[in-house]
């Protein structure tokens, strides 16, 4: 958490992560770029989503819809912040020459997905039969 | 460097590549925010509106970042790493368009 904090302001500073090591071949650092616009895709897939199950499932309960809704939301927002925080710490292993950090992240991602889609399964079905 | 060959173009194409991911990633925040303005103006409030309009502006905010970079990859044979406040600034974008949908959702 703490580590969060300092990388936060890593985000706005550019100055600062030019400031150690050295600069890294041009090329990883494109792919480290390109890997933070996926996950960046992802967040923009979830947090559409979220406006698809509020738009396209009016049928739902209330509590169902803004539930799901909601949670799709959350999770587009943790998966951008977690984007750029990843980015920035890539690109200063990258600059340092260390191991790129390890993640719990995508396998967490993985299950908040696999839950929501049951979720929606047992909401369709139940939704139909009642 | 030896990937690099003596064109000046790199043979691996990585800033085509990277600029065509800035294009998918554009495209994917134009489906986010055509379904937001969506749900904005099926509300029918003039809250609704308000959030409309912001989430255009949001898209243009995003659109703005990524015309940047893609003009910085494509000038540049060897183009300089993407900078951090860029990076931020898209991301802001996206969860700004997450707090206008929580908005509208709740």
């Amino acid at each position: 958490m703490i580590e969060f904090v300092r990388n936060l302001r890593l985000w706005f500073a550019p100055e600062q992560v030019r400031q150690e090591g050295s600069t890294p071949d041009y090329r990883f650092s494109l792919a480290n770029e390109r890997t933070f616009l996926a996950w960046l895709r992802t967040a923009l897939a979830l947090i559409g989503g979220g406006f698809a199950v509020d738009q396209f499932l009016p049928d739902l309960r209330w509590a169902w819809r803004v539930g799901l809704a909601l949670a799709l939301l959350g999770a587009g927002v943790l998966c951008s912040l977690r984007a750029v925080n990843h980015w920035v710490r890539c690109e200063q292993a990258m600059r340092r020459g260390e191991d790129l950090p390890a993640s719990r992240f995508p396998a967490v991602l993985s299950l908040v997905v696999a839950v929501v889609a049951v979720a929606m399964v047992v909401v369709v079905l139940v939704g139909w039969a009642g | 460097m030896g990937g690099v060959s003596t064109g000046g173009r790199d043979p691996g194409l990585q800033p085509e590549r990277t600029r065509l991911a800035w294009r998918r990633t554009t495209l994917s925040s134009t489906v986010a925010a055509v379904l937001a303005v969506k749900t904005a103006l099926h509300a029918g409030t003039s809250a609704g509106f308000v959030v409309c309009a912001l989430c255009c502006a949001l898209w243009l905010g995003f659109l703005w970042v990524a015309h940047h970079r893609i003009r910085a990859l494509t000038t540049s044979p060897r183009p300089a790493a993407l900078a951090p406040r860029h990076a931020t600034a898209a991301v802001l974008c996206a969860v700004a368009m997450a707090v206008c949908a929580a908005v509208l959702v709740v």
